[in-house]
């Protein structure tokens, strides 16, 4: 077996496993509050694609440096990205709070569906071209046949998104109110906690991670299009599923093992089924492991 | 509340919405030619829209919680109290199935084909009501039912020449049979759950089928698909597109039939029970697994006969008619019809299928209208337009 093409393998892996990482985050962490699927999500990521890559051609005629051009996008794209995903909970998640769990999912595929079709209208149908924006470091230079310079954003950008973000749930006073909301959320709110501001922090905190993911795999594979939300948004929550869903730790854990499965499949095996597989995978998971690899398993009180 | 706090809000919304929709609805940049185009207008128009809409929301969601304050027996509406009345029952009837016999002999060859595709998504509608309406199982992927009977037919007539009266019950089975081996791994999952590995069900079969060259000959399709024959009697073009008319007809009242009987039946409350509480109606000894397997073995039952029926219809097939979008067709039938209930999902289906045929010019904003009525249906009217009257059995002392 070449080992260079295994190392490749490896990290291509790694690579898309923190892509569905910084997706799956935004799932679990939703998850965790509110024990709901947020299907809008892949949506959430696709429009800070979509944003990344409007505001940093933007910026680019208007001959601003390249640097100035990742960094601006990107935040502009994690703006946007969080006022839809708090829009987004305001308009279809939040009067439906005490409905039936079947009449929330359907207004979340309706509110993915919408989504999907405004982008659609008010861009276009077709693949954009998407800038790279990550510029090729000179240092990296003598391992870049093995991992790109963006490939090494990727991964950086990842790690440190995790450390922020444990940091935000382990030792803030939001991240303290999240986790008491995800355990009792009754009991949360009596004792001081405003649920509803938490909840919609928690969207806002996820449709972060996903706008970063959307720039960051934009600038990689180079096009996007309005459907790109969702397989990506499919594989995140494979991901989140695997690892157990509800757990930070999990989703990570999940979206690695989703990435090196899926990268070795497709180059030892066959690329013809590559989205086939993810589905499969999660199939599986749900038959002989519904909880996850570190999530507990639940017990249903009466 | 004031009517200048009113004002206010509707101000704040309006601007947010124009900050929203900025990036996406004002810019369009091509990156071909390097240039951006600038779309005021169309931020203006979010600004008035969402302002009136705002107002629109605000007003309706202080409606509803009124509404929900106040007893909720408030009565049954227009068209349900009409539904249930006994002595309008045998006219009704008889005057829907005159204007059925006579539709295409009235109206032109056109509007016969486009009505017996409405008539088909009849038919899904009402297999997935059973599903979702009656059993409360959300499934994305019904549209693979509808693949599986449609590649049945198309496939076993081209391989071994099986007519459509052979072809039809086969379909039926083998879409069950693919119901049972999708629901089987998946009974113990909770509803959001199921949603999503029935979504990928419905995404596995489509690119199987696209995939699998030898099989189905991939995204090219099958041609030729034979209409359905009566007795190998010729027939000509219109002949046929009558015939098949009336087979979807018969196939509509036949699947009305069933599932008004086993609404009421003891498989049908045993649904309605695992619907409402799970863990309860499994304390009143009803098997979980064997009830669920049978709402989606009798759904998918319906959407492999009408993949059948539009198989023949249509006479050529490929994956790019049972994509994710005619899934959440379906599904907007029923949920805009009203989940549970016959005539609502009709009616649910006719309104989705004709509108957009006969309203070319809208067919862009199709999708989006559907997402929309999905969110808004669920939030102001989760009963449907026609809303389930479910049976209720008075206790006289």
């Amino acid at each position: 077996m070449d080992f260079e093409y295994f190392t490749q393998l490896f990290f291509g892996g790694l690579t898309r496993g923190s892509i569905y990482a910084l997706i799956a985050l935004g799932y679990t962490m939703v998850y965790g509050i509110i024990e709901l699927i947020n299907f809008a999500h892949g949506e959430i990521y696709m429009i800070g694609a979509f944003t990344g890559l409007i505001i940093s051609t933007v910026l680019t005629m208007m001959g601003m440096p390249a640097i100035a051009v990742m960094v601006l996008a990107g935040m502009a794209a994690i703006i946007y990205s969080c006022a839809y995903g708090y829009t987004m909970e305001k308009i279809a998640y939040k009067p439906l709070r005490n409905a039936p769990r079947l009449s929330v999912l359907i207004s979340a595929i309706g509110m993915s569906l919408f989504l999907q079709n405004y982008v659609l209208l008010a861009q276009t149908s077709d693949f954009l071209p998407f800038p790279s924006l990550v510029p090729e470091f000179e240092f990296w230079e003598p391992y870049s046949h093995i991992l790109t310079s963006p490939e090494l954003m990727i991964l950086s950008t990842t790690v440190v998104v995790m450390i922020l973000l444990t940091i935000l749930i382990k030792f803030t006073k939001i991240g303290k109110a999240m986790r008491a909301t995800s355990q009792d959320k009754m009991m949360a709110a009596l004792l001081g906690i405003n649920v509803d501001q938490v909840i919609s922090a928690t969207f806002v905190v996820g449709s972060a991670t996903a706008a970063i993911g959307g720039v960051l795999i934009a600038s990689h594979i180079g096009q996007i299009n309005f459907y790109m939300g969702f397989i990506a948004g499919i594989k995140a929550f494979v991901a989140a599923v695997l690892g157990g869903i509800g757990s930070i730790p999990g989703a990570v854990l999940g979206a690695l093992v989703l990435g090196w499965t899926e990268s070795f499949f497709t180059g030892y095996i066959s690329s013809d089924y590559e989205d086939v597989f993810a589905f499969i995978f999660l199939v599986v998971i749900l038959i002989f492991r519904p909880s996850g690899i570190l999530g507990r398993s639940q017990i249903q009180k009466v | 509340m004031t009517a200048k706090q009113e004002l206010k809000k509707s101000i704040i919304a309006s601007v947010w919405f124009m900050f929203l929709t900025f990036p996406i609805m004002v810019i369009k940049v091509n990156t071909v030619t390097h240039t951006i185009d600038w779309r005021w207008h169309n931020m203006a128009l979010v600004g008035i829209g969402s302002f009136f809409l705002s107002m629109l929301w605000r007003y309706l969601l202080k409606k509803k919680e009124e509404g929900g304050k106040k007893e909720k027996k408030a009565g049954l509406s227009f068209i349900q109290r009409l539904l249930q009345e006994k002595q309008f029952a045998l006219p009704g009837i008889v005057i829907i199935s005159i204007i059925t016999i006579l539709f295409p002999h009235i109206f032109s060859m056109y509007q016969t084909n486009i009505m017996t595709s409405a008539l088909i998504f009849v038919v899904l509608g009402l297999g997935l009501n059973i599903v979702i309406g009656l059993a409360g199982l959300l499934v994305l992927g019904y549209a693979a039912f509808f693949a599986v009977g449609a590649y049945s037919y198309a496939l076993l007539n081209l391989h071994y020449g099986v007519g459509f009266w052979v072809a039809l019950p086969i379909g039926g089975i083998l879409a069950a049979f693919f119901g049972i081996l999708l629901g089987y791994p998946v009974l113990r999952l909770r509803g959001d759950y199921l949603a999503i590995v029935t979504l990928g069900f419905g995404e596995i079969i489509r690119l199987v089928l696209e995939n699998w060259n030898e099989f189905s000959f991939g995204p090219s399709g099958i041609k030729n698909i034979p209409k359905p024959g009566f007795l190998g009697i010729e027939m000509s073009m219109q002949t046929t597109t009558i015939y098949v008319f009336y087979i979807v007809v018969l196939l509509v009242v036949f699947t009305i039939f069933v599932i008004n009987r086993l609404k009421n039946s003891r498989i049908g409350r045993a649904w309605t029970a695992l619907k409402d509480d799970e863990i309860a109606s499994q304390a009143m000894g009803i098997d979980k697994a064997k009830t669920k397997l049978r709402a989606f073995a009798l759904g998918a039952t319906w959407a492999g006969m009408a993949g059948v029926v539009f198989a023949s219809k249509t006479t050529f097939i490929n994956p790019a008619s049972f994509t994710l979008w005619e899934s959440v067709i379906i599904l907007c039938t029923v949920v805009l019809g009203g989940m549970g209930s016959i005539a609502g999902v009709i009616a649910g289906a006719l309104l989705l299928i004709l509108l957009p045929e006969y309203m070319r010019d809208f067919g862009e904003f199709r999708m989006i209208t559907f997402g929309a009525v999905l969110i808004l249906m669920m939030i102001f009217r989760p009963g449907g337009m026609i809303e389930d009257v479910r049976k209720t059995y008075k206790f006289e002392k």
